[in-house]
């Protein structure tokens, strides 16, 4: 077990003869991951590697059996094709894109409310299942197999901690990068909930960082649902009020979106907090005993 | 992208709402002239991106064209709260009966926005909604179905009677400008109700969602009249995701979150970051180099460390981007560079062969802050 992409995944990627989707496209396929379509409109009936490309999601689900969407279009055409893959009914949709408009996402979010389809992203580097799939741009040789979920805004600070955990000879389930944007499709508490009922994952680490209440709203989560210990990690102690720290997503705004503020709604709950993450790494190994 | 209060109320304007007249002046000897085409006596207002400028002595109701053009030399002459100003707004004398409040801005927690009307304005809202939560009345707007005529009429309910078509129109136009300009807040405080019965925008606090900036060439020019540190226009120049800060070790790291990071450890090191700088995915060489300039020319800056973790990015064309860029940039401080991830090992070999005289590898996060404190606070290198 693992939670969202594993064997039974079969990808197909939006956008895949450019240049970043074609590259991680064939990255993931060598992991091992299935990769059975890709979708460019008006370039259907070519292949990349092998690949067979089709003009639309519908018509690649429909011929390949794809059950998942990895999402590399440009950001202004981003948020169609999520509705487009959604509209195709996968059962999972990754939107690496960084830059989409915040009012397309927001429509985005609100028609996938009710719908089967789960989004995760944009502005992320998608998800991992060691030694089962990789979905995005996360480098697997950094990751291996075993029994921490990780859950994080960020891209290269979840790579240090995956590093850090694989250096100490912990494996990971599942390692989900969620996204930086101000709106995005799963958050923490739905990728907690999984984590909560996957038999595979004991300890989960959540990676936070300043901007919104995701995190405040996750650590009342875990005091009334979790049964597995979390520990966490939050970036941007030193951040100023008002200034984006490169993820669209990560500004405070008058008092809100503290990391301190972030830090000790998870401390009330019970949930350690790393001071960086080598100390977060520590933590997730103390926890699992 | 945060507007200049001129600038909002330009959009208002744009989309048909009523203003009070109005001239932008950008140094104080126009502002006599100006408010004497405004009857004489007017509103003198600093136009910064920051907020508290009613207390700060940023807003001055000048009766005479002399009192006007007393109060924008002082606002050019001793800038506001640090910021130097460029722009000041003198707007008509009006005839204001009552303040309230109105915005509408994106609600990240329930990924729809939130429109809020108040029937005290005029000041801090948020001491409004402690003080008296009765006053204001919200409503959360489906980003897909838009602003309903059942929320605008409940919202306005709590307005006299007299006040309600008018601010009902001004609500409705705040959603349409919030659409068609791709704003993720509009707000203003104060709505007032004039003595001729009619309802308008006093103030505007616009912010546009940068992301979307591609379909709005015309707002862009905009910024032209934002203030920015040096170092900041000059990374802005160069595409880099650059912040200013205020201590003394400049940071250059791949991955926002990353860099945060960074940031966090340093000062847990004893000493304070010089900025924030992210170069993003796969940089080479070009980058690092413009990188490391933008922030050698930081005069504050005593070391610069260099935390990279390569993921996509590989390590030895890391190191190679770094010994290339210090061929064209002056290195006037010592660079502790931290690599680690796919093809570390390669990297930090090709560091140390070259043996660069301002270069200082360390093999973890943790040291390297470690060391560029101590550098930056005058150890040997």
């Amino acid at each position: 077990m693992a939670v969202l992409v594993d064997k039974d995944t079969r990808v197909v990627v939006q956008g895949i003869t450019g240049k970043e989707g074609r590259f991680h496209a064939l990255r993931n396929r060598e992991y091992g991951t299935q990769l059975v379509a890709g979708v460019t409109p008006g370039k259907g009936g070519q292949e990349v590697e092998g690949v067979p490309v089709f003009d639309s999601v519908a018509e690649a689900v429909e011929r390949t059996g794809a059950n998942t969407s990895l999402i590399f279009v440009p950001a202004r055409f981003a948020a169609e094709a999520v509705l487009e893959a959604a509209d195709a009914g996968v059962d999972l949709a990754v939107c690496i894109t960084e830059g989409i408009p915040v009012m397309d996402m927001a429509r985005v979010y609100n028609y996938l409310r009710g719908q089967d389809t789960v989004l995760i992203g944009p502005n992320c580097p998608g998800l991992i299942s060691p030694g089962k799939a990789n979905v995005g741009i996360i480098p697997g040789e950094i990751t291996s197999e075993g029994p921490v979920g990780l859950v994080s805004r960020s891209g290269t600070l979840t790579y240090q901690i995956m590093n850090e955990l694989t250096q100490r000879g912990v494996g990971q389930s599942t390692c989900i990068g969620i996204g930086g944007d101000p709106i995005i499709g799963t958050g923490f508490v739905e990728a907690l909930e999984r984590f909560e009922a996957d038999p595979e994952t004991e300890v989960v680490i959540l990676v936070g960082e300043i901007g919104g209440t995701d995190e405040e709203t996750a650590a009342r989560f875990i005091d009334e649902h979790m049964s597995k210990p979390v520990v966490a990690y939050v970036a941007g102690f030193t951040a100023p009020p008002g200034k984006r720290m490169g993820h669209a997503g990560a500004i405070i705004t008058g008092s809100s979106g503290t990391a301190a503020a972030k830090a000790e709604a998870f401390e009330a709950v019970g949930v350690k907090v790393g001071r960086n993450p080598t100390e977060v790494a520590d933590l997730a190994k103390e926890a699992l005993g | 992208m945060d507007l200049l209060e001129y600038q909002g109320k330009e959009l208002f304007a744009k989309h048909g709402l009523p203003r009070l007249d109005a001239e932008v002046i950008e140094k104080p000897e126009d502002a006599r002239a100006a408010a004497e085409r405004l009857g004489g006596g007017a509103v003198v207002k600093v136009q910064v991106q920051i907020g508290g400028r009613g207390k700060g002595g940023g807003i001055v109701i000048a009766k005479t064209p002399d009192e006007a053009e007393a109060a924008a030399r002082r606002m050019f002459d001793e800038g506001f709260k640090d910021m130097p100003v460029t722009r000041v707004l003198l707007e008509s004398l009006a005839d204001i009966r009552e303040e309230y409040y109105m915005a509408i801005t994106l609600d990240r927690a329930s990924k729809r926005f939130v429109a809020m009307v108040s029937s005290e304005g005029g000041v801090d809202i948020e001491e409004v909604a402690e003080r008296n939560p009765e006053a204001i009345r919200k409503a959360r707007i489906d980003p897909v179905v838009g602003i309903r005529p059942f929320q605008v009429n409940r919202l306005v309910g709590g307005l006299p009677e007299e006040a309600r078509e008018g601010a009902a129109q001004v609500l409705r136009t705040l959603w349409d400008i919030l659409v068609a300009e791709d704003a993720t807040l509009v707000e203003v405080n104060p709505l007032v109700l004039l003595g001729d019965g009619s309802v308008l925008p006093l103030d505007a606090k616009v912010t546009i969602d940068d992301n979307a900036l591609f379909r709005h060439p015309e707002t862009l020019r905009f910024a032209e009249a934002f203030h920015l540190d040096p170092t900041e226009a000059r990374a802005k120049e160069h595409g880099l995701q650059y912040v200013a800060l205020d201590g003394e070790v400049g940071i250059i790291g791949n991955g926002a979150g990353l860099v945060m990071s960074t940031l966090d450890v340093v000062q847990q090191a004893g000493g304070a970051a010089a900025n924030f700088l992210d170069v993003g995915g796969g940089a080479g060489a070009d980058v690092m180099a413009t990188s490391l300039e933008v922030i050698l020319s930081d005069p504050d800056v005593r070391s610069v460390l260099v935390n990279i973790f390569g993921g996509i990015t590989r390590g030895d064309l890391v190191a190679e981007g770094i010994l290339e860029a210090l061929k064209r940039v002056d290195a006037h401080v010592p660079i502790v560079i931290r690599l680690d991830g796919t093809n570390a090992e390669e990297g930090r070999k090709i560091l140390a062969e070259a043996n660069h005289e301002r270069v200082v590898p360390e093999a973890t996060m943790l040291s390297a802050a470690k060391r560029a404190v101590e550098l930056a606070k005058g150890g040997a290198a």
